[in-house]
């Protein structure tokens, strides 16, 4: 007796459990059942899984009857004519899907030679062990498979035109590639994910060669005069939002240029760009600190003095404008309302980049690099045949990576821009390298892809034969222009006055607990207390009770809240956050009392 | 100790004096301790320097590269030791019981060639009462326990059935009367309260089981080894002070892993040593390469107290004179609310307080001070710090 369950609900028990699945098998690859449907027989525990459920990972496979593949080359060539389509094959029980139950109860084939009459199902392809991203690596079955992973996480990050309808679209934080390009060495999902409608690269003659050590430890040199053509062109958009909105009491913000008595007015300065609405024109040149959308806001809190005042009604500036470093072009402008029917302006800004020294720019086999060096194109080295490369990549990279799949593509890629037709580099059904090397033998070069190349500066012929080719190339969103930062002055937190944290707010850069150690077991003492003085304060202690005392300013007077002026009160100098600390203590009921003697 | 060797006693170390006596020829003595002397002053630390905290990096560092694998010997006999990271915070952390305490013995000149070393090292080992039974049988109705003895074991290991009784008289004494009869022991159970009866006779059972018969306590595992051109024996359980009182141990050089051990066996001293070879063995064995004079500055620290001291928040660190010190490793709450309720005073002298404060720290150029006159100012001004 075997107990049946359904969708993890008893339902009842069945005699012979072979016999049941095998049916409702059946039934399904005949349409009486639900294509949906999946049984599993679970030996151990004796109980039959029936699933119809939603949200289980479901994979087609070729149905496979007594060591014969029910798809044959009818069904293909049906196909290929356009009269039948997947779901046929499906109705027909040719194709099924099987879930990660049912799987445990089959015997998958990985190709249709090595069938035998125990299989039950045989993969489509080899290709569906990958997914839809790292299928678009060519030569996958020559790579390692970290680097494999790797590459498929970078052309997730790369750059492309991500939507045709872009200029219509307030996105936030993106980036368009100009000028993006199907590469010359592709993969079959390059076709079935539509690939052309969105490609995120451009081919590029790449030699692998080092000069001048600009491209040490996955760094690539550029040439000038590929920026300049247009290669690794992007344009960053931004958009800038605010909205009007409601407060009790009536009140709410408004959107349109400040009063010059508005509180916290900035300068006229940075309001010049406002039209009358209070909203940036369109492409209007903007730098940093400028106001893009000018807002005002009423008062936060009324006290009772205030609100009797005059002064009560000044309002708050609190306009929208371009943070520190920032700059670009306003693109677009929208006006519109939100759900709670409140007023709301997006300004999108649009700020070109060209690539310059820190942009990185990958391969589609995990093989990063950050521009080292832009050299002009008349100092780039250059074949025989006068071609100049665009990048120049270092041979270091390649004997510790194993990226091999890396060195196919870029003979690949030369045989293809030679010949004028595309190569396949499927991953596990790709032309072969052999194949690929023999034609670019026929089309009159190197079989091993190399040349001679002469140095472009003095135009001396280099002594090795230089691996030169095309291959496909990515510019990834992280650029320099987004992530410079440094910092000599600044903004100062409230709490501590000690530097604020990161780009964003301009911060300093920590000096830590193991980088203060460094300092001392150098004995650079005073150089330490140099480098801690960011913080540093200056205050009056009585020395009578040994707190901290207050310095009258107007008077120029030192006294003591406890002791009154007839102590004595010095000034001594330590950091803010030890004041601090000695503030912390006084609230915990903690009578902390300096003690001051001379130092010497 | 020649002449001109006297007027260093004080300036040099007493080992230095006597190595300069026994290679130096008589006539170049004074030139050879002149020139001896001028390089150990050049040879010593500067004051200021910050020593500690270079001891620490120069640990530390290269700590960060240790595995955290334990090291496993090859062949039939295992014995596993813990080593690598786990094993030096161990040690600096001064633990009490330690995960693998581990004996090396050494024997003296006729038993250390290697015959009968495998019954010596039996006599080591701890033999428990559950080693020597074959079977137990509980018999209810009498109330006793019937242990049947393992004959041939028992002859391995010299014992017979009434030198067992007499091991484990004593500590039975309360529960049960002990009756041998041939390789049969009984226990009956002194009855004083029937109504627990069975449960008692279980428990009497189980204890039994752990009783100690032979041996050295603690040591549970011999592994008798040829190390050079002697045999020695591996323990695994360490029990130093009663190994000690066997007159085949060479107390010499006869070691244990278990640096609280040494200390309270062979003194303060030897535990300083203990500690400075452990922590180096580790370190040499991950292939690393630490100055030993760092590993000595933190057993120096461990062991000034006269007992060891752990790298810890119970040890070292609440020794720190400074309140704001302590409070800025671990448990801030505590040390400041202790110090205020005791009222203690932080003189500043060291080198975290003065962080905090943002004051120069008392090491390298924060230490030195110069004080000078002002011609025409009579009070004394600061110049320099």
């Amino acid at each position: 007796m075997v107990e049946v369950y359904l969708n993890g609900r008893f339902v009842g028990d069945v005699e012979n459990a072979k016999e049941f699945t095998d049916r409702i098998k059946q039934d399904r690859r005949s349409g009486a059942l639900s294509s949906e449907v999946n049984v599993y027989f679970d030996g151990a525990l004796n109980q039959v899984q029936v699933e119809s459920s939603r949200g289980r990972c479901r994979r087609p496979l070729i149905v496979v009857r007594d060591g014969m593949p029910l798809l044959t080359d009818r069904h293909v060539k049906q196909l290929q004519k356009g009269e039948a389509s997947w779901s046929d094959l499906i109705a027909q029980g040719v194709v099924e899907f099987l879930d990660a139950g049912e799987e445990e109860n089959s015997l998958i084939a990985f190709s249709d030679q090595e069938i035998t009459p125990e299989h039950t199902h045989l993969e489509i392809s080899p290709l569906a062990m990958l997914g839809v991203v790292t299928s678009l690596i060519p030569y996958g079955d020559y790579i390692q498979s970290a680097r494999l992973i790797i590459g498929s996480r970078n052309l997730k990050q790369s750059l492309g035109m991500y939507a045709s309808n872009f200029s219509l679209r307030m996105d936030m934080d993106v980036n368009l590639l100009h000028y993006p390009q199907m590469p010359l060495v592709q993969t079959v999902m390059h076709e079935l994910s539509e690939y052309a409608a969105h490609p995120s690269g451009q081919n590029i003659v790449v030699a692998i060669l080092s000069y001048k050590g600009y491209n040490m430890e996955d760094a690539v040199i550029i040439n000038k005069g590929s920026i300049e053509r247009g290669f690794g062109r992007s344009t960053y958009f931004r958009p800038a939002v605010t909205e009007e909105l409601r407060y009790s009491g009536g009140l709410m913000d408004t959107i349109g240029t400040p009063d010059k008595d508005v509180k916290g007015y900035k300068s006229e300065r940075d309001y010049r760009l406002l039209e009358d609405d209070g909203i940036v024109h369109p492409e209007a040149v903007v730098k940093e600190e400028d106001v893009i959308i000018g807002k005002t806001s009423p008062p936060r809190f009324l006290s009772n003095l205030e609100e009797y005042s005059l002064a009560s009604n000044i309002r708050r500036e609190s306009s929208v404008s371009l943070r520190h470093g920032e700059e670009g072009v306003v693109d677009f402008i929208a006006i519109t309302e939100n759900e709670e029917g409140n007023k709301l302006v997006q300004v999108r800004l649009r700020d070109q980049r060209i690539p310059e020294i820190g942009d990185k720019f990958v391969s589609r086999h995990g093989q990063k690099g950050v521009v080292g060096l832009i050299v002009p194109e008349s100092d780039m080295p250059f074949t025989a045949s006068g071609v100049k490369p665009d990048l120049l990549f270092s041979p270091h990279g390649i004997p510790s990576r194993m990226t091999i799949s890396h060195l196919i593509e870029l003979i690949g890629g030369k045989t293809a821009a030679l010949s004028g037709r595309m190569i396949d580099g499927t991953t596990f059904s790709a032309e072969p390298e052999a194949a690929i090397r023999k034609e670019l033998c026929a089309l009159g070069f190197n079989e091993a892809g190399t040349e001679t190349m002469y140095n472009g500066v003095t135009g001396e012929v280099f002594e090795a034969k230089i691996y030169v080719g095309e291959m496909y190339y990515l510019k990834l969103k992280h650029m320099v222009a987004n992530k410079i930062h440094s910092r000599a002055r600044g903004p100062i937190q409230l709490l501590t006055r000690q530097p604020t944290e990161g780009r964003a707010k301009e911060g300093g850069l920590r000096l830590g607990e193991m980088e203060k150690d460094t300092f001392v077991a150098h004995g650079a003492s005073l150089l330490l207390k140099e480098r801690f003085d960011s913080d540093r304060t200056i205050v009056p202690v009585c020395e009578g009770c040994g707190v901290i005392a207050i310095y009258d300013t107007l008077k120029d007077k030192r006294y003591c809240p406890m002791c009154g002026e007839n102590v004595e009160i010095n000034d001594i100098e330590i950091s803010y956050a030890f004041k601090l600390i000695l503030d912390e203590f006084k609230s915990l009921g903690i009578y902390p009392k300096l003690q001051l003697k001379s130092k010497y | 100790m020649h002449k001109d060797l006297e007027e260093y006693s004080g300036k040099l170390p007493l080992k230095l004096l006597q190595e300069i006596e026994e290679i130096c020829p008589a006539g170049k003595i004074k030139k050879v301790v002149k020139k001896v002397y001028d390089e150990y002053v050049i040879a010593q630390i500067d004051a200021g320097e910050a020593v500690g905290l270079i001891g620490a990096e120069s640990i530390g560092e290269p700590g960060t590269q240790m595995t955290l694998n334990t090291f496993h010997y090859a062949g039939v006999a295992e014995m596993n030791v813990t080593m690598g990271l786990p094993r030096i915070i161990e040690i600096l952390d001064g633990r009490k019981s330690i995960s693998t305490p581990q004996m090396e013995i050494f024997l003296n000149s006729p038993y250390n060639k290697g015959e009968g070393i495998r019954e010596l090292a039996m006599q080591i080992k701890e033999t428990k009462l559950n080693e020597l039974v074959l079977e137990y049988g509980l018999n209810i109705i009498d109330m006793k326990i019937e242990l049947k003895l393992n004959a041939p074991k028992m002859k391995e290991l010299e014992l017979t059935a009434s030198s067992v009784v007499k091991a484990i008289e004593k500590a039975l004494a309360n529960e049960a009367q002990i009756k041998n009869e041939g390789d049969m022991l009984t226990f009956k159970l002194k009855e004083k309260d029937d109504s627990k009866g069975l449960n008692a006779l279980y428990r009497l059972k189980e204890k039994s089981k752990e009783l100690y018969v032979k041996g050295i306590k603690g040591v549970s595992q011999v592994l008798p080894v040829k190390r050079k051109d002697e045999f020695i024996i591996i323990t695994a359980g360490s029990n130093l002070k009663k190994l000690f009182e066997l007159d085949f141990v060479d107390t010499t050089r006869t070691t244990t892993n278990d640096v609280h051990e040494i200390s309270e066996v062979l003194g303060i001293e030897a535990a300083r040593q203990a500690i400075i070879d452990e922590v180096f063995k580790v370190i040499e064995t991950q292939g690393l390469n630490v100055d030993i004079r760092h590993i000595m500055l933190v057993a120096d620290t461990m062991t000034v107290s006269g007992e060891i001291k752990g790298i810890t928040r119970y040890g070292v660190v609440s020794e720190k004179a400074s309140v704001l010190a302590r409070a800025s490793f671990e448990t801030p709450i505590k040390h400041v609310i202790n110090a205020a309720l005791k009222g203690e005073v932080d003189y500043l002298n060291s080198v975290v307080e003065n962080v905090m404060l943002n004051q120069t720290v008392p090491v390298g150029t924060g230490l030195p001070g110069l004080v000078s006159k002002k011609s025409n100012e009579k009070s004394v001004e600061k110049v320099n710090e």
